[in-house]
């Protein structure tokens, strides 16, 4: 671990993110009947049209002032230009306090002030814009978190049938016997480079996308599995 | 393994009611027995991970009719010519080696009581564990006029092959001018970028050989994957030759007419010189036949081992199961093929289980050298497979990031493939 600290510049080991369970956003049908404190100005769901406030179908992922035909207050305009869009942790921070998001924002709510009551209308919402069964790209419906591991596993160091198991979802793009077209090969890659290479994207430091997602999710432990498994990789 | 070297047994008490002895059960001796139907992106990998991680505990058994499979993925680049139909074209030598019995058959009925699959030829194949990966079909009358009889006049080419073969040559017959029209599936379906890269293909081919004909989506959803990557590369590679009608201007009400070669959107006849009909989509029939789909014809699984939600003994994968927000693809299907690869084995004998982890990634290519690409995470809650992280490739990329994007899916095309067919 010395020797990685070194070679990124700085402490990775502290930035591991905790471990807890995997989340979906909340609880949708809580978030129904808390729903009722915005239905008097905005609709949702099938046929919804615009009233005192917009419409809430599709709202994850839209620009802040996004819907043609609706008089935005100039705020929410200006907020818009500058590029907010409603995603779940920008629909957080503005159910909780709408006016310290969007300062002069015509929305009159005091806010949710407990964390659970937000994530539960948000779940609800959710219900309300394209899945990503249908559009990959639609917004996630759950919260990016570490896989819910049994922590016995979790203490188990370098595991190689872990480390074999967790492979079969590198071996979808990267071919074991060591092929290079295209993608790079990572067979018989030394440990360390292994070890430190993710990492790097993991703190998305090497910049392609699809890495980066791969080893964000993937633990200490995690990594250094994959590792000992592809340095010994027979094939 | 080879059909010689499979044991054929008696057919035990048990068994006798359902099998004849022109039905010999395939057996093998005392050792766990996984049945696994259809040879695409889930059910080779299921085949193939068990049968490799099980090292000779599990018998593990393929039943594919096709001996040679053609991958959906990358079929539309053969209709551009961008690769040739034997680069898509795979057998199931690699699988056989790899010590699964391949039964080149057709499933026509799963027993569910007695665990027993019968095929076409009559033969019976017992399973402790079954593993139903047989993609799509289409929806009777979900295009009023056509129907799979129609498939000649007017080709889906949604499952690769003669298929894929037809439309290409169809484009190619197509008169200086003509039109090309495809009529879009609602959702959901099989490769939601699927159709606008097919159209990206079209353009391309025709961009070449035949530049003033115009090419027509009709199409029943208000949007569609990569949809602003896609109409960017549109007007850029190909201006003014494709348009699109979406359900605001009737794109979904749509009827065709095979033997005229028209199309009818919202009572407005249009004469057409190629029709590209994608329909309405359900899981594969033996799916249905088992009794494991639900009213919209999905099969319903549980997350965390892709096992049916009505019946533990089933895994279902790939474009059939209804899981939740993983969209249906070869890559979704490869990675949850290996999800249930490892239940099975947990299940049948004591391997060590981990915790589900999904991914997929979707290439596209609009044009020469033009490739995007959208890809997501997934874990497994309680409700669905759910998704937690992202990315999508941005409009106005760089030329050189999106010939890198291009060579990527090809290097991913060797990668799943081989991680497929051995």
């Amino acid at each position: 671990m010395a020797r990685l600290c070194l070679l990124l510049g700085f402490t990775l080991g502290l930035l591991a993110p905790g471990a807890h369970a995997a989340g979906q956003i909340g609880d949708a049908s809580r978030g129904q009947t808390l729903f009722s404190q915005c239905s008097g100005c905005h609709q949702v769901g099938a046929g919804a049209i615009n009233r005192v406030g917009p419409h809430l179908n599709n709202i994850y992922g839209r620009p802040a002032a996004g819907l043609d035909g609706f008089a935005y207050s100039k705020s929410m305009v200006r907020a818009g230009a500058d590029g907010l869009v409603w995603h779940l942790d920008t629909i957080d921070a503005y159910l909780e306090n709408p006016r310290a998001l969007v300062s002069r924002t015509r929305m009159s709510f005091r806010g949710f002030s407990d964390p659970q009551d937000r994530a539960d209308v948000m779940a609800y919402l959710r219900r309300f814009t394209a899945s990503p069964q249908d559009i990959p790209e639609a917004e996630p419906t759950a919260r990016a978190d570490l896989p819910d591991l049994d922590p016995a596993i979790l203490a188990i160091e370098g595991d190689p049938d872990y480390g074999a198991y967790l492979s079969s979802e590198c071996s979808t793009c990267h071919q074991r016997d060591g092929g290079d077209a295209g993608i790079p090969a990572i067979t018989l890659w030394p440990e360390e480079d292994f070890v430190v290479a993710m990492h790097a994207y993991k703190q998305k430091l090497r910049p392609h996308p699809v890495m980066q997602m791969m080893a964000g999710r993937l633990s200490d432990e995690e990594i250094a599995a994959l590792a000992a498994y592809f340095a010994r990789l027979e094939e | 393994m080879t059909l010689n070297r499979r044991h054929f047994l008696a057919a035990t008490a048990a068994a006798t009611a359902t099998a004849s002895l022109s039905a010999p059960m395939l057996r093998a001796q005392g050792k766990p027995r996984v049945v696994v139907i259809g040879g695409g992106a889930g059910g080779a990998t299921a085949a193939r991970y068990i049968a490799k991680d099980s090292q000779g505990a599990i018998d593990v058994t393929l039943v594919e009719p096709s001996r040679t499979y053609f991958t959906c993925f990358f079929s539309n680049l053969y209709m551009a010519g961008f690769t040739g139909l034997e680069d898509i074209a795979h057998t199931y030598g690699g699988l056989a080696v790899g010590g699964v019995n391949v039964v080149h058959d057709w499933a026509t009925g799963v027993d569910r009581d007695t665990r027993m699959v019968t095929l076409a030829s009559g033969a019976v194949l017992p399973y402790d564990r079954l593993i139903l990966s047989p993609g799509i079909d289409f929806v009777e009358g979900a295009v009023p006029g056509w129907s799979v009889a129609a498939q000649n006049a007017m080709p889906h080419a949604y499952k690769a092959g003669s298929q894929t073969q037809l439309l290409k040559a169809q484009i190619a017959a197509m008169p200086e001018g003509g039109t090309f029209a495809m009529i879009a599936p609602p959702n959901p379906y099989r490769c939601p970028p699927g159709p606008y890269e097919r159209v990206s293909m079209v353009a391309h081919v025709l961009s070449q050989s035949n530049p003033t004909a115009k090419i027509l989506i009709v199409d029943p959803k208000e949007n569609f994957s990569k949809q602003g990557l896609f109409e960017e590369g549109w007007e850029h590679h190909y201006p003014g030759m494709i348009s699109r009608i979406g359900p605001d201007f009737g794109g979904d009400v749509v009827e065709v007419r095979p033997d005229s070669m028209e199309i009818v959107i919202d009572g407005e006849v249009e004469k057409v010189d190629v029709a590209n009909v994608i329909p309405a989509q359900k899981a594969g029939r033996i799916a249905e036949l088992a009794g494991i789909t639900n009213d919209a014809g999905w099969a319903p699984v549980i997350p965390a081992t892709m096992q049916s939600r009505m019946d533990e003994n089933i895994h279902v994968l790939g474009d059939a199961s209804q899981q939740g927000d993983m969209p249906k693809s070869g890559f979704s299907a490869n990675s949850q093929a290996k999800v249930a690869a490892m239940a099975v084995r947990g299940a049948l004998t004591g391997s060590k289980v981990f915790p589900a982890r999904f991914s997929n990634t979707c290439w596209s290519l609009i044009a020469t050298d033009d490739g995007v690409k959208v890809g997501a995470s997934y874990q497994a809650t309680d409700e669905k497979i759910a998704k937690v992280d992202g990315f999508i490739s941005q409009t106005g990329e760089d030329a050189n990031l999106r010939k890198a994007t291009y060579e990527e899916s090809l290097g991913w095309y060797a990668g799943i493939t081989a991680d497929m067919f051995g």
